[in-house]
């Protein structure tokens, strides 16, 4: 089940000299439920990696094994070459934020961020806590009780008490999901200036796919239990291999059609009467069956018969059924001859005229942009509407 | 010791003086059965203990007793039964001291072990009331009686002699007040255990606190509310007790609610009596008191 994960860039080697953290055939299931499944994964040495997902696909439970706080049923972990995969949580060099912060409530600010280090009976805890408290920018409020501070101070509190003990590696457990947008945006930000500034590993649990990818080098996206594809942001956006991927990092259309003929650079697809072809490398398909994929921003409107800018797959016969204008941008739907409503944005660079309901219009877009999807999967999964 | 459990700075209610005013009047309704119940059954009884205490002690019952403000009953009454006053200060600690240390191992596993068996568990640590204090206590006489199982068995073992006997002896009294008070204290610490964030703690091990430090510094500091009105709870009433020394223990174990109660149903030295209980009330204040400052819980009082 984890092959997508094992085609990509950072695909697990078997050497021991990796000195980041390696999950290998990670199985955790609680009674008959089976939270995550056999689950390959490899994080680089100070990395920022997000675990994607929606609720309940299995990316705390994987976090939770990394810190120690479950055990896998199955499978082993390593961090810098050291089995830990039953090591105590209180004897790992991994550290948690967590999603509630789980601030001690009767300890103030300042004890709160040195209990890690008193416990490790470090020296000069009193400057490290300072210096630390410094860098979130909370140093006047040391000798405050966690209830009296807001949210976002709460936050930093608790990545500050994590990041002091200078972890290996630093997990998130959605740490910006409490926030509010603007708060959010602005301790993503701040998150990554962090991140860059102290050079530690960073795996950061999110089902926000937009957090995920403005903040991490590197994505895996995680359905039930598995991971469907890891890489660049840039990389699962533009080149997805699995209809969740596809529908849960941005939007795209999904239209069925019968492939024809495969040659070393160009699949070529029947799609409704229309040949389309798709680059050999973003088709990933097994059967003769296949979703066409293409994301709304990559399809081009015009009038019927107009020589749009995209040489190559031009289909006819669409109408108009809505038009939303957002000042950026202007999206449509268009409804296809075969009853299929596709998504279009268009950008508001001023070249192009808009369209109103009901007027026909021709689609274009460019082959590269498509990709070409197996088509036993669901078309719907991963879509916003079915978390 | 990490002092005060977390409790936000109450910040006061901002209200129209319309419905403050209205809210207040609610308040002083609310408060009048309580109120009335108080005056009846505790201010003009305790003025009349407190006036008792202040009687000549050359009155009797059949003659009548004279106001004289003769506080000489309370140096009196010290000298004369000072040995069963510090005799039940010990034993109530004791207790107290046997109650936290069972009642927190009972209420952490209902609070955090128990699962679906929580709410059985704690039926059962209430089950007892439904039985009479009396009847409990006589029970006890009964398990801890000469030929009973339980001396057998120590004198199997050579704990106790041939002729030892645990009837009449400190350690059936303590263990007698120990049994009947600890639902007091498993209660209150469940509550204060129960509501502590599991998430803590494992934030705690998280933060390389082995369970064993965990405790100390995260679980102990967040049940203290609970441990503070726990002990409360026991050792007042434990201090007062006389029916365990009564039917568990022998003169031996008077402890001051047996010479109190002499005093009154028996003796009819009612100025004695009462200087006697307004001795034990003011060390009892006294030293809840100094404890709960030292526990640094004043929230709760």
């Amino acid at each position: 089940m984890s092959s997508p994960a094992d085609l990509t860039v950072q695909a697990p080697s078997s050497d021991d000299s990796f000195d980041g953290l390696r999950l290998r055939n990670v199985t955790k299931s609680f009674g008959s439920f089976t939270a995550v499944n056999d689950l390959d994964l490899d994080v680089p040495r100070g990395a920022f990696f997000a675990l994607l997902g929606p609720s309940g696909c299995g990316k705390t439970t994987t976090l939770r094994m990394v810190a120690g706080l479950e055990t896998p049923t199955q499978g082993s972990i390593t961090l810098a070459g050291q089995d830990i995969t039953y090591a105590k949580p209180y004897r790992r060099p991994v550290n948690t934020v967590f999603q509630s912060y789980a601030l001690f409530p009767h300890l103030d600010i300042h004890e709160n961020v040195a209990f890690g280090l008193k416990r490790r009976k470090v020296k000069d805890v009193d400057d490290q806590v300072r210096q630390m408290l410094d860098l979130v920018e909370l140093d006047s409020q040391a000798r405050k009780k966690p209830a009296q501070l807001s949210g976002g101070q709460q936050q930093r509190v608790a990545l500050a008490r994590a990041l002091i003990n200078q972890p290996e590696v630093l997990l998130l457990d959605e740490p910006l999901g409490a926030l509010d947008l603007k708060l959010r945006r602005a301790m993503q930000i701040e998150l990554k200036r962090i991140q860059t500034e102290v050079g530690l590993t960073f795996i950061h649990v999110t089902h926000d796919q937009e957090e995920a990818m403005t903040m991490a080098d590197t994505v895996a996206v995680m359905n039930a239990g598995v991971i469907e594809q890891m890489g660049a942001p840039e990389e699962l956006y533009e080149n997805p291999r699995t209809t969740f991927v596809a529908n849960f990092l941005g939007q795209s259309n999904l239209i069925v059609g019968q492939i024809k003929n495969r040659s070393s650079d160009f699949v070529t697809v029947d799609m409704h009467g229309i040949d389309v072809s798709v680059p050999a490398a973003r088709a990933h398909v097994e059967g003769d069956k296949a979703w066409i994929g293409i994301r709304p921003e990559k399809v081009l409107i015009g009038d019927p018969g107009e020589e749009l800018d995209a040489p190559g797959n031009s289909i006819p016969g669409g109408v108009v059924t809505d038009v939303s204008f957002n000042g950026v941008s202007t999206q449509y739907l268009v409804r296809m001859p075969w009853g299929q409503e596709l998504q279009v944005f268009q950008q508001n660079t001023g070249h192009r005229r808009l369209y109103r309901s009901g007027e026909s219009v021709e689609l274009s877009w460019r082959p590269d942009y498509a990709f070409l999807l197996d088509h036993s999967q669901d078309a719907r999964a991963g879509q916003e509407d079915d978390d | 010791m990490a002092s005060t459990a977390g409790v936000a700075p109450a910040t006061p209610a901002p209200a129209s003086d319309e419905s403050g005013r209205r809210r207040g009047l609610t308040g002083y309704f609310l408060l009048v059965p309580g109120v009335v119940w108080l005056a009846l059954f505790f201010v003009i009884p305790f003025y009349s203990l407190v006036a008792a205490s202040l009687f000549d002690p050359s009155g009797s019952v059949v003659s009548g007793y004279e106001m004289t403000f003769h506080f000489q009953n309370y140096p009196d009454a010290i000298r004369e039964y000072w040995e069963p006053l510090v005799r039940s200060l010990w034993y109530a600690g004791l207790s107290t001291l046997f109650c936290l240390i069972l009642g927190y191992v009972l209420a952490y596993a209902i609070a955090f072990k128990a699962g679906r068996w929580k709410n059985l568990m704690l039926v059962l640590v209430i089950a007892p009331f439904f039985t009479s204090f009396l009847i409990r206590t006589l029970s006890w006489k009964l398990i801890l009686a000469d030929d009973g199982f339980v001396v057998n068995a120590l004198q199997a073992v050579h704990i106790l002699g041939a002729e030892g006997r645990l009837l009449a002896t400190p350690v059936a009294v303590i263990a007698g007040i120990t049994y009947n008070f600890l639902p007091f204290m498993v209660l209150p610490l469940f509550a204060s255990i129960d509501k502590i964030d599991h998430r803590l703690i494992e934030a705690s091990s998280d933060l390389y606190a082995n369970p064993f430090v965990g405790f100390w510094k995260v679980t102990w500091p967040l049940s203290l509310p609970g441990v503070v009105s726990g002990t409360l709870l026991t050792f007042i009433p434990a201090a007062g007790d006389y029916i365990n020394a009564q039917l568990l223990g022998s003169p031996n174990q008077r402890m001051v609610g047996n010479v109190i109660q002499n005093l009154f149903t028996n003796a009819n030295d009612y100025p004695a009596a009462s200087a006697l209980s307004m001795i034990l009330m003011i060390l009892i204040i006294g030293m809840v008191l100094v404890y709960v400052r030292r526990a640094g819980t004043e929230e709760l009082l």
